[in-house]
C-alpha cells in the first residue's frame, strides 16, 4: 500500500494540517506503512457481524432540556489567542 | 516515609506522627532532588499543594478527615485542573490554563488528596514510550537510558521513584498498564464507563478510561473507590453503584479459574519476560488457583483494529484545536485557512499529525466502509473472544508487555514497531474490559508486569487477585537504585 505525495497532501489538507514539502516523503512512508499494517483486517471474516460502537452496548442518555451552564464567557475568552468586546478574532473572512 | 503505602501514610497522618504539610514538603523535596533527571513532571504546583495540605491538616485535627486526606499524589497532565496549566504533553496546549476541574480531579479534591503537580505524558496520550511529549521524554527510574513506557509514563515514573504516593493515569490502548509494567508499579484500567471522562482531554472516546497507578493493589483499591462513579456530565458514564473495593481484597483464591491465552505466550514474547510470568502463574497455583489454557483467536487483529478506530476518533476529537478559542495560534495568519493549517501544523507533534491523518483517511468518502466499518466489526469479534473466555474462567492472565523497558530512541523512527509494544493490552480497551498490571519480578534487572484481565465491572476481583499475589511476593515493594533515600 503506497499513498503517494499527492494523496498525502490531500489528506493533510482535509485534516487542516500544514505539512512542509520536505516532510512529505516521510509522512508518505509512515502513513503507507501504517495502512499496509491495518490491511490485515481485510482477511477477517465479518459477514453478519454487527459493527461495535460501544464496549458495553450502552445507549446515549438524554437529559432534560434545561439550562445548566452559567455564562462564563469572560473566563473562557481569557484563554483565546485574540478576542475583543466578547468576540473571538480571526483574520478577515469576508472582503 | 515515601516508601509507605496509602494505608500506612493514612495511619501516620491520623496518629499525628506526621502532618500533611510535612509529608507534602517531603515529596516536594524529592521532586526537586530527582526530577531534573527523570523529567516526570510538566508542572509542579508547590503553593497549591501546601495550601491543600494545610486544609488537610485542619480536617485531620478536627476529626473530619477521610482515609485519603492529606496524602500527596500527582495527576497526569491530561486532566483539567482549574487555574493550573493542562498541557496534555503538547505545544498546542502549552499555554492552556484549564478553567475548570475534571471530575476525577474534583473527586480527589473532595477526598482530601494533595496534588503535587501534573505529570509528563506522550502528546495527547498518543505513544507507548513518552517520547512524543513536547516536554521531552520521561526517563525510566530503573535505567535512565530507557523509556518508562507510555502514555502515562510520567505517572508511572513518579510512583516508581517515590516522588508521589500515587498518581492518576489514562488508558486508551495500554497507557496505564504498559508504563506500570515497565516501571515496576501497580496500575488499573477500569471497565469503560466506570470512571468519568469529563474534563479528561479526549483522544479516542470509545476507548479512553482513567484509573489509578500506585505501589500496590490495595492502594489502587482505595483510589479507585475515590475515582469511580456515575457522572451525568459524561454521556458514556455507566450508572452503577460503586462497591467498597477494599472489602474483598483478602478473599481466598482457592478454586479461582485463571485462563492463559495461548496467543499471549507465542512469538514476539521476550523469553525472560515469559519466564517471570510463568513463575507468577506458579505462585497462583500454589495459592489454590486452577490454571487452564484458553484461546483468544482474534488477538492478532487487535493492534490493526485499534489503529483504525483510535485514529478515526482522534481525528474527530482533535478537530477542536483550531487556534481560535484556546491553545496555540501561529504568527501572522494571512487568512482563516492559513490560521487553521499553520496553528495545527505547528502546534501538533509528528505522531499526533500521523494519527490525525490516518483517521481522516479512514473516515473519508470511499474509504469509510473498508476501514472504519470493517474495524468496528472486527472489534466485535475481539470482544466476543473475551465473552466466550469468561464463560470458562474468572480472570485472564498473561504478560502486560512483550518486553521490558526499551532504550530511548530505539523504536522512535518506526511507528508500527512502536505500536506492537501494546500488543497484549490493546484488545482489553477494544472490548472495554478492566485490566491491571502487577509487578512480577525482573528480567535482566528491569521490571516485568503481569497482566490481569477481568470481566465487566469485576474490578473487585482483579484487585483481590492482585492483592493476594502481593501478599506472597515483594516485587511491588522494590525501589529502583538511587531513589531509595
Amino acid at each position: 500500500m503506497s499513498l503517494g505525495p499527492d494523496e498525502v497532501k490531500k489528506i493533510a489538507h482535509l485534516a487542516r494540517l500544514e505539512i512542509s514539502e520536505n516532510d512529505i516523503p516521510e509522512y508518505d512512508r509512515n502513513l503507507s506503512d501504517i495502512l499496509s499494517f491495518v490491511e490485515q483486517l481485510s482477511e477477517a471474516q465479518t459477514d453478519n457481524v454487527e459493527p461495535m460502537a460501544h464496549p458495553v452496548h450502552a445507549v446515549q442518555r438524554l437529559r432534560a432540556d434545561e439550562v445548566t451552564e452559567t455564562d462564563q464567557r469572560e473566563k473562557f475568552q481569557a484563554l483565546a489567542p485574540q478576542s475583543e468586546n466578547g468576540l473571538f478574532l480571526v483574520p478577515k473572512v469576508i472582503e | 516515609m515515601h516508601n509507605k503505602t496509602l494505608s500506612q501514610l493514612s495511619a501516620e497522618l491520623q496518629a499525628g506522627n506526621v502532618s500533611s504539610v510535612e509529608l507534602t514538603e517531603h515529596f516536594l523535596g524529592r521532586i526537586e532532588k530527582y526530577d531534573g533527571e527523570l523529567n516526570s513532571f510538566v508542572t509542579v504546583t508547590k503553593e497549591q499543594a501546601l495550601e491543600q495540605a494545610r486544609r488537610a491538616d485542619e480536617q485531620i485535627s478536627a476529626g473530619t478527615a477521610g482515609p485519603l486526606t492529606g496524602i500527596p499524589i500527582a495527576h497526569k497532565d491530561i486532566f483539567c485542573t482549574d487555574g493550573v496549566r493542562t498541557s496534555c504533553g503538547s505545544k498546542m496546549l502549552d499555554n492552556f490554563i484549564a478553567p475548570y476541574n475534571a471530575t476525577v480531579v474534583e473527586k480527589f479534591d473532595q477526598a482530601g488528596l494533595v496534588v503535587l503537580g501534573k505529570t509528563n505524558m506522550d502528546e495527547f496520550a498518543m505513544g507507548s514510550s513518552n517520547e512524543t511529549s513536547f516536554y521531552g521524554p520521561v526517563k525510566n527510574p530503573w535505567d535512565t537510558s530507557r523509556v518508562p513506557g507510555g502514555s502515562s509514563g510520567g505517572s508511572a515514573a513518579v510512583v516508581s521513584a517515590r516522588l508521589a504516593a500515587a498518581s492518576t493515569g489514562t488508558d486508551t490502548g495500554g497507557s496505564i498498564r504498559q508504563p506500570a509494567a515497565l516501571c515496576g508499579i501497580t496500575g488499573l484500567k477500569p471497565t469503560y464507563g466506570r470512571v468519568s471522562r469529563w474534563g479528561m482531554i479526549a483522544f479516542a472516546s470509545s476507548l479512553d478510561q482513567a484509573g489509578p497507578m500506585a505501589q500496590s493493589a490495595e492502594d489502587c483499591a482505595h483510589l479507585l473507590g475515590a475515582m469511580a462513579g456515575f457522572d451525568e456530565r459524561d454521556s458514556t458514564s455507566i450508572d452503577q453503584s460503586v462497591p467498597d473495593y477494599t472489602a474483598n481484597l483478602n478473599d481466598d483464591l482457592s478454586g479461582l479459574k485463571i485462563g492463559l491465552p495461548k496467543e499471549y505466550f507465542g512469538e514476539g514474547l521476550d523469553a525472560d519476560v515469559g519466564k517471570a510470568i510463568d513463575e507468577a502463574i506458579a505462585t497462583y497455583r500454589k495459592m489454590g488457583a486452577e490454571v487452564v489454557e484458553i484461546s483468544l483467536p482474534n488477538t492478532h487483529l487487535a493492534v490493526p483494529t485499534y489503529y483504525v478506530v483510535a485514529p478515526a476518533e482522534c481525528s474527530s476529537n482533535l478537530s477542536r484545536f483550531d487556534g481560535v478559542r484556546y491553545g496555540y495560534r501561529c504568527q501572522d495568519p494571512k487568512d482563516l485557512q492559513d490560521l487553521y493549517m499553520r496553528s495545527r501544523g505547528e502546534g501538533f507533534g509528528e505522531e499526533v499529525k500521523r494519527r490525525i491523518m490516518i483517521g481522516t483517511y479512514a473516515l473519508s468518502a470511499g474509504y469509510y466502509d473498508a476501514y472504519y466499518l470493517k474495524a468496528q466489526k472486527v472489534r466485535h469479534l475481539i470482544s466476543d473472544d473475551f465473552r466466550k473466555a469468561f464463560e470458562q474462567v474468572d480472570v485472564i492472565m498473561g504478560p502486560t508487555a512483550p518486553s521490558t523497558a526499551f532504550g530511548l530512541g530505539e523504536k522512535a523512527d518506526d511507528p508500527v514497531t512502536m505500536y506492537l509494544s501494546d500488543i497484549y493490552t490493546i484488545a482489553v480497551n477494544l472490548a472495554g474490559l478492566p485490566g491491571m498490571s502487577v509487578p512480577a519480578g525482573f528480567a535482566n534487572g528491569l521490571p516485568v508486569g503481569l497482566q490481569l484481565i477481568g470481566n465487566y465491572f469485576d474490578e473487585s476481583r482483579l484487585l483481590n487477585v492482585a492483592h493476594k499475589y502481593q501478599q506472597e511476593t515483594d516485587w511491588h515493594l522494590r525501589v529502583p537504585q538511587g531513589f531509595e533515600g
